[in-house]
C-alpha cells in the first residue's frame, strides 16, 4: 500500500469522485489556477479544466449559496472555505438553507453539498487561522459533520461524503495536513459517515476524541504504556451523526473516559459526548468523566509561547490520563 | 477560642489510631506541643501534642475508640475570643517528613462509583472485602473485578474444606484472648502478604567456622569497648548488604503495575517480644560498619523491647533480615514483610560434620532461608544473590578487622 499524506487523501478522493461523477465540481476560494492555499486543489484545474474548479471572489456566503443552488440543480459541488475561521458570513446559507432544505421540501430536495473547511492550531496561525468551528455547527439538524484525522479516514469519508445526499460539514485539521502520512489502499474505498473508530485498545482509560488530538492521545498512550497504562482511544471521525454505541462501548471498556477537543470547554462538543455518557451508562462508570479542551479565551494567541500554552499537547493529555488511571 | 484537635496523620501509611490513653482532663490546661494523649497505632505508640496552649474544654473520644486521621478528638479553649471555633493545622506536627495535603488525608474507600456498585450488587459482593488500590484507597472498578476472579479461583477450595462455625466457637474452659491492636495488625499484615505475594522458597546452606572463631575472639573485648554485645546480627546484614550493592534487584518493592528498585538500603530486622512481632528499620545499612551496625541492631531491639520506637524508626524497609537462629531454628519459611521483595531468615548456626577437602570434619554450618515474591524476581536471580551472601558469611575469619 502507498504511503501518502493527509492533504494528498482529501486531492485524492476530490479526483477520483470527480472523475467518477460529472455532476461534482469544487468552487472556492484559489482553489482553481492556484490549487489551493494548502494546495488540496493542486492540479485539478488542469485536469478538470475551469468549470468544474472554480475560482470565485472573496464572499464565502457566495460560495455557500452557488453550492446550495447547484445542489438543487442537481449537481453535487465541494465548496471550499479558504479556512475554517472564515465560515462565518456563510452560517446563514449553511444552516437555514442547506441545513433545512430537505425538511422544509418534505423530502422533494436534498442538498448534496460538502463544504471543505481546514481548522484548528499549531500551525502558528493566530487568530483568523486556528479556530474550530464545530460547536458552532453541532447544534443543526440536518448537517453532517466530518473529522478525521488520518490519510485513510479522510480519503474514505470525503468519498462518502461527496457521495452522501445530505449537507457535509467537512473539518479537515490543518496541521494533520502534512505532518500526517499513513498507508492507503490502492483500490477503490470509501469509510461510512457515522462510525467511529478504535485507534488503540487499551484497558485502564478511554480517550474519546478526533481530528489532529487522536495523534497527541496516541502519542501520550505510547509513553504511557511504558508505565503499565493501557489508553482505550476511540476516533469519532464523525461528530454528527454521532456514534453513540461506539461511544457507550468504549466507555464500558475501562469505566475512566477523558474527552479531548482542541475546541474550548464550555458549550464544546465534549459535553455533548459526556452528557451521552451520563444519560445512558452512567452504571459502567468508575470515575467522574473528564474533559481535557482548550481553555475559555477569545481565540488562538499569535505569541508562541501563549499557542502553546493554549493547545492541548501529548503532555497535559498524559498528565489527564495518568490522574484518571490513578483515581 | 474553642479550637478543634484532630488526630494527626502519624505516618504515610496509617489512616487510624486507637486512644489508649489521654493525658489530660477537661479542665486542664496544656500547653503548646504538650501532649494531650498516647495514640496506639498498628506501627507505633505516639502522643498527640497539643498545636495551642489553652484549657481543654471537652474530650470527643472515649479511651480504647478506634479513630481515622483527622477526626476531632478534642476542643481546647485558648484565651482569645471565646465564640470561634477554629480547626488546628497539625501539619506542623507531621511525624513524617512528607507533609499530607488535607485532601489527601480524606479516604475515599466507601466512596463507591456507579460501576462499583453495580458490580457489588450483581455479584452479591461485601466491598469491605475488596482492596481499594484507587486514589485515597478508593475501590476500583478493576479491584472489584480482581476481588472476583480470586474468589472464583478459591471458591472451589473454600468448597471442598467448610470450617465448621461450631469449631471456633469455646467451649467450657478455652480462654478467650480479645485481639489487641498490634496482634490485629500483625495478622492483616500477614494475610495480605500470604494473599497477594506468590512466596517461593529458596535454602542454601554456609560454611561459617571462621566467622564463630571471629566472633569468639572479639566478643569480650568488643563488649568491654563498645558497652554492647557482639551478636552474628551485624555480620548477617553486612553480607545481605553488600550482596545488595552487587545485585540490586533483590531490594525493590511491588508497586500495582510496576517494580520499584529502591536506591536506599534500608534494613528490617524482625524483633520478637513475648506478645508480637516488629520490625525496625536500620536506615542506610550500607553507612553503617560491622560495629556500627552491632550497635544500632542492639539499640532498635531495646527500644522495641521497651515499646519505645519512634515511627520513624519503623518506616521505610526495603529487605528484611530475620535472626531466626536465636530461637533455635535450623529451618523456616518465613513470611514476606510486605511490600518488599525478599526476606531472608538466618536459623541456627550448629556443629555438623561436613565433607572438607575430601575429609570429613567438624564445621559451624548455617542454613540461610529465604522468601522471594516470585511476581517480583525469579529464582536465577535470587540464587546468585543468595550464594554470594554465602560467599561472605564464609570469608569472615579471625584475621578479619571488623
Amino acid at each position: 500500500m502507498p504511503t501518502i499524506s493527509y492533504i494528498e487523501g482529501v486531492t485524492a478522493a476530490i479526483r477520483e469522485e470527480m472523475k467518477a461523477d460529472e455532476r461534482v465540481f469544487v468552487l472556492g476560494e484559489d482553489v482553481g489556477v492556484r490549487g489551493g492555499v494548502f494546495r488540496a486543489t493542486a492540479g485539478l484545474y488542469e485536469e478538470f479544466g475551469e468549470d468544474r474548479v472554480l475560482d470565485t471572489p472573496l464572499s464565502e456566503s457566495a460560495i455557500a449559496g452557488v453550492a446550495i443552488g447547484a445542489a438543487a440543480y442537481g449537481m453535487r459541488p465541494i465548496a471550499e472555505m479558504q479556512f475554517a475561521d472564515f465560515i462565518l458570513p456563510a452560517v446563514n446559507q449553511i444552516m437555514s438553507e442547506a441545513a433545512r432544505l430537505r425538511y422544509r421540501s418534505n423530502g422533494s430536495w436534498s442538498c448534496p453539498i460538502v463544504i471543505r473547511a481546514p481548522y484548528g492550531g499549531g500551525i502558528h496561525g493566530a487568530l483568523y487561522h486556528s479556530q474550530s468551528i464545530e460547536s458552532i455547527f453541532a447544534g443543526t439538524p440536518g448537517l453532517k459533520i466530518v473529522a478525521p484525522s488520518t490519510p485513510y479516514d479522510v480519503k474514505g469519508l470525503l468519498k462518502a461524503a461527496i457521495r452522501d445526499d445530505d449537507p457535509v460539514l467537512f473539518l479537515e485539521h490543518k496541521r494533520c495536513y502534512r505532518w500526517i502520512k499513513g498507508e492507503v489502499p490502492e483500490e477503490e474505498y470509501t469509510v461510512p459517515l457515522g462510525k467511529a473508530d478504535i485507534k488503540v485498545v487499551g484497558t485502564d482509560v478511554t480517550v474519546i476524541t478526533y481530528g489532529l488530538m487522536v495523534h497527541y492521545a496516541k502519542e501520550a498512550a505510547e509513553k504511557l504504556k511504558q508505565e503499565g497504562i493501557h489508553v482505550h482511544l476511540l476516533d469519532l471521525r464523525t461528530l454528527i451523526p454521532l456514534d453513540k454505541e461506539a461511544i457507550l462501548e468504549a466507555a464500558a471498556k475501562t469505566g475512566k473516559v477523558l474527552i479531548i477537543h482542541e475546541d474550548n470547554k464550555t458549550g464544546g462538543f465534549g459535553g455533548e459526548i459526556s452528557a451521552i455518557i451520563a444519560e445512558e451508562g452512567l452504571f459502567e462508570l468508575d470515575a467522574p468523566i473528564q474533559r481535557l479542551c482548550g481553555p475559555d479565551v477569545p481565540a488562538m494567541p499569535y505569541n508562541a509561547s501563549l499557542e502553546k500554552e493554549f493547545m492541548i499537547s501529548p503532555q497535559k493529555i498524559e498528565k489527564a490520563i495518568r490522574e484518571l488511571a490513578e483515581f | 477560642m474553642a479550637v478543634n484537635i484532630s488526630m494527626p496523620q502519624l505516618g504515610e501509611s496509617i489512616s487510624e489510631g486507637v486512644i489508649s490513653k489521654w493525658l489530660k482532663k477537661p479542665g486542664d490546661w496544656v500547653e503548646k506541643y504538650e501532649p494531650i494523649c498516647e495514640v496506639e497505632t498498628d506501627k507505633v505508640n505516639a502522643e498527640v501534642p497539643s498545636t495551642i496552649s489553652g484549657k481543654i474544654m471537652e474530650i470527643l473520644v472515649k479511651e480504647g475508640t478506634k479513630i481515622a486521621v483527622g477526626q476531632i478528638i478534642c476542643r481546647i479553649l485558648t484565651e482569645e475570643d471565646e465564640s470561634v471555633v477554629q480547626n488546628d493545622s497539625h501539619e506542623s506536627f507531621m511525624i513524617n517528613q512528607r507533609p499530607t495535603t488535607s485532601s489527601e488525608a480524606v479516604s475515599m474507600r466507601s466512596r463507591y462509583s456507579p460501576a462499583v456498585t453495580r458490580l457489588a450488587q450483581e455479584h452479591q459482593i461485601d466491598l469491605n472485602q475488596v482492596k481499594g488500590t484507587g486514589k485515597r484507597g478508593r475501590i476500583t472498578r478493576k479491584d472489584v473485578l480482581q476481588y472476583l476472579s480470586n474468589q472464583q479461583a478459591t471458591a472451589t477450595i473454600l468448597e471442598q474444606e467448610p470450617v465448621s462455625q461450631l469449631e471456633r466457637m469455646p467451649t467450657s474452659g478455652d480462654q478467650e484472648i480479645p485481639l489487641s491492636h498490634v496482634r490485629r495488625a500483625i495478622a492483616d499484615r500477614m494475610v495480605k502478604s500470604k494473599k497477594e505475594i506468590p512466596h517461593a522458597w529458596i535454602m542454601m546452606e554456609a560454611d561459617v567456622t571462621g566467622l564463630v572463631e571471629l566472633r569468639n575472639q572479639e566478643k569480650k573485648s568488643f563488649q568491654e569497648k563498645e558497652g554492647v554485645p557482639l551478636t552474628f546480627m551485624p555480620f548477617f546484614i553486612k553480607a545481605v548488604v553488600d550482596a545488595i550493592k552487587e545485585f540490586p534487584y533483590v531490594n525493590a518493592v511491588w508497586s500495582n503495575d510496576k517494580v520499584v528498585l529502591k536506591k536506599e538500603i534500608n534494613i528490617s530486622i524482625a524483633v520478637g517480644t513475648e506478645e508480637a512481632l516488629y520490625v525496625p528499620v536500620i536506615h542506610d545499612a550500607d553507612s553503617f560498619s560491622i560495629r556500627g551496625l552491632a550497635k544500632k541492631v542492639y539499640q532498635l531491639a531495646k527500644k522495641t523491647r521497651s515499646g519505645s520506637l519512634e515511627l520513624s524508626e519503623t518506616q521505610g524497609g526495603t529487605f528484611t533480615v530475620n535472626n531466626t537462629g536465636s530461637f533455635g531454628s535450623i529451618a523456616s519459611k518465613p513470611i514476606i514483610n510486605y511490600p518488599q521483595a525478599v526476606i531472608l531468615s538466618f536459623e541456627s548456626i550448629v556443629k555438623r560434620p561436613v565433607v572438607v577437602d575430601q575429609m570429613i570434619g567438624i564445621r559451624d554450618m548455617i542454613n540461610l532461608c529465604l522468601s522471594l515474591d516470585h511476581r517480583i524476581l525469579d529464582g536465577v536471580m535470587v540464587g546468585k544473590f543468595l550464594r554470594r551472601v554465602k560467599q561472605t558469611l564464609e570469608s569472615f575469619n579471625p584475621q578479619t578487622v571488623i
